[in-house]
């Protein structure tokens, strides 16, 4: 049975009255909910956009054919020798094709399955760029164009022209933004590559793509995939790599052991290949976090202070409220209410202030070469860091008003009222 | 005559600094309609009795009995449900919450016993005040009346829920002789006109010789 009109009155009018120490304690709560916000929006907004860097054009699962050297050799086989010590030398890898053995019908089966949101053929070529007398060595990749698009975003990476140029242009490729500036090249010039083999292609350049990383920009560039295939003289089931996406990504290490076995061929997933990433945001997750406890340790210490010097200011009113007929736990009440409205007050006006932070921030020019896509501080607006906000200033408030509550609760009217 | 509070061998020890006998035996009655005074020495135990009376002293041994129920052993909730509905206290000095009204002083035990609306409440607090002449200070804030004025509010506090007793510690200690009288004259006329009981620590001679019963105190007995 608790009157919570009557416990909700007393509370605000001894807020209302003390309106500078309210404010002060609410502050504490507000700056620190603030900070907690754009640090983690801001923080969250990198990691993303690290991450995103490599892993979106990293596949989710990636088929190849590893040049290793054969598990078992010769020697193992014949059985006169089981029982003796083997010692071979200088082993050589095995002599394999670099080609995936039966990658169309691969590539079917994998369309067909329900996990996989899709799969891109991928040729791979070592190539050189003539210009003029000099050669560049570098790799040119032949790929289905507007199905990478479509899984990865590649298409953020075009720098100049589009997709679709590459799509309708036979003889074209898209051309790495490092060799570009070497070359001195611009979008419709031609380029000429020689292979290995010393054969020489003119390509027309339609587009210009920069990962953001030198060393990629610097050799790597993109054609269609039947292009690549000619220039290489080979037939149109020549395909070096399969490039999976999945629907969902955790599913990939399961995935990637199965066609492993299936196929015989050399599967990885992309825990393997970029498990460092998954640290460097651990880690800066653990930072923002550290900081903004911290903050919120020390605002919590404020409201604490705040309420013990109002409920020693108040010791009057307590003895009188509880000579009236309020009991201990309606005290309890009245103090916890007061340190729950701080918490309140101060930790929306935290969230608000988090959020226009965070959105001065999302508007702060930047602009890097590494970076085509990035042309403002990358913001992580994700509804569940205000959720979270919100929580640890309800409970800081909790736990730092509880200590004080708990005393008012105790106080004796007699010894107050008879001044003892 | 029936008794509206009683107590059966009431002994209180303080421990602190060292063991010391505060009330001895106190074995008395209040009979309903009755406004008796205790009185004694500083030190005679007569405050610390009173405490006891109004429930919030609970460190006793002995049995205490208000409407004839036994009141002694019960809850810190339940006492101040008993304390908030049964028994109105007034205080030497007047103990109003500063911040609020004088309205809202008067009205807030009712609030807490949540039994009428909130227009009733008013309607009532209004009347208590009128019948104390003081209903012209309702808006007032608590902390700026005077001395005098403080303690009639205090008394409409006390009054707000209709109790069965109305006990005072020393009520008119802190007053002069002109409000002594009137706090007095208050006191008397609820006993006559509403047939209140009522209960008051003091010291003041002249008070307590007008009232219908003295009960004085000595080293912690009734003498």
């Amino acid at each position: 049975m608790t009157n919570w009109s009557v416990i909700l009155n007393i509370a605000k009018t001894h807020l209302v009255t003390k309106v500078k120490s309210t404010a002060t304690a609410a502050l504490g709560i507000t700056f620190g909910i603030g900070a907690y916000i754009t640090l983690i929006s801001f923080m969250t907004g990198l990691n993303v956009m690290l991450d995103g860097l490599i892993l979106n054009q990293t596949p989710h699962i990636h088929l190849y054919n590893e040049i290793e050297p054969s598990e078992s050799q010769p020697i193992s086989l014949y059985d006169e020798f089981q029982n003796s010590v083997n010692i071979v030398h200088s082993i050589k890898p095995r002599r394999s094709q670099k080609k995936i053995h039966n990658a169309l019908p691969i590539l079917s089966y994998l369309k067909k399955d329900k996990e996989v949101k899709g799969a891109t053929p991928q040729l791979r070529a070592q190539i050189f760029y003539l210009s003029g007398s000099i050669e560049l060595s570098g790799n040119l990749v032949g790929i289905d164009i507007m199905e990478e698009t479509r899984l990865s975003n590649m298409g953020d990476y075009i720098i100049q022209g589009s997709p679709q140029a590459l799509k309708n242009t036979e003889n074209g490729i898209l051309l790495g933004s490092g060799l570009a500036e070497k070359m001195s090249l611009s979008v419709g010039d031609r380029v000429q590559i020689s292979t290995v083999s010393g054969d020489i292609f003119p390509l027309k350049i339609v587009g210009f793509y920069q990962s953001g990383v030198a060393d990629v920009d610097n050799i790597q560039s993109f054609a269609n995939l039947k292009t690549v295939q000619r220039i290489l003289g080979e037939a149109q089931n020549y395909i070096t790599d399969i490039n999976i996406r999945l629907f969902n990504i955790e599913g990939a290490p399961a995935m990637a052991k199965r066609l492993q076995k299936q196929f015989d061929i050399k599967a990885t997933d992309i825990n393997e290949a970029n498990a460092q990433f998954e640290t460097g945001s651990n880690i800066r997750n653990l930072i923002t976090y550290a900081v903004s406890i911290t903050l919120l340790i020390v605002a919590g210490f404020g409201i604490y202070n705040i309420l013990n010097m109002l409920i020693y200011e108040k010791m009057k009113d307590i003895a009188i409220l509880k000579a009236t007929g309020f009991s201990g736990r309606d005290v309890q009440l009245i103090f916890m209410s007061q340190a729950m409205i701080i918490g309140v007050v101060g930790g929306v006006l935290g969230l608000l202030l988090g959020f226009g932070l965070s959105h001065i921030i999302d508007n702060v020019a930047f602009e890097t070469a590494a970076l085509p896509t990035i042309k403002t501080y990358p913001i992580s607006f994700d509804i569940s860091y205000y959720v979270v906000g919100l929580t640890f200033a309800l409970l800081s408030t909790f736990i730092a008003g509880w200590l004080p509550s708990v005393k008012a609760k105790h106080i004796d009217p007699v010894r107050i009222i008879r001044g003892t | 005559m029936e008794y509206v509070l009683e107590t059966k061998n009431i002994n209180k020890h303080f421990y602190k600094p060292k063991d010391f006998h505060v009330l001895k035996d106190i074995s008395f009655g209040v009979k309903v309609g009755e406004f008796a005074s205790i009185m004694g020495k500083s030190g005679s135990g007569k405050s610390t009795l009173l405490y006891i009376l109004s429930t919030m002293d609970t460190d006793y041994t002995g049995e205490l009995y208000l409407n004839h129920e036994l009141v002694t052993g019960r809850s810190h909730q339940e006492l101040s449900r008993i304390r908030n509905k049964h028994i109105g206290f007034v205080f030497q000095f007047h103990y109003l919450l500063s911040e609020f009204s004088v309205l809202e002083n008067v009205m807030l035990p009712a609030k807490k016993l949540n039994e009428k609306s909130h227009a009733d409440i008013k309607r009532d607090a209004m009347q208590k005040l009128e019948m104390l002449h003081i209903d012209y200070l309702a808006q007032q804030r608590a902390s700026r009346i005077s001395g005098g004025e403080k303690q009639r509010v205090a008394i409409a506090r006390a009054l707000i829920n209709n109790p069965i007793i109305l006990m005072g510690d020393e009520p008119t200690g802190n007053l002069d002789s002109q409000n002594s009288d009137n706090v007095f004259n208050i006191f008397k006329r609820l006993k006559e006109e509403e047939g209140l009981s009522l209960l008051v620590v003091t010291h003041d001679e002249d008070f307590a010789q007008r009232t219908d019963r003295i009960i004085q105190m000595e080293d912690g007995r009734i003498i």
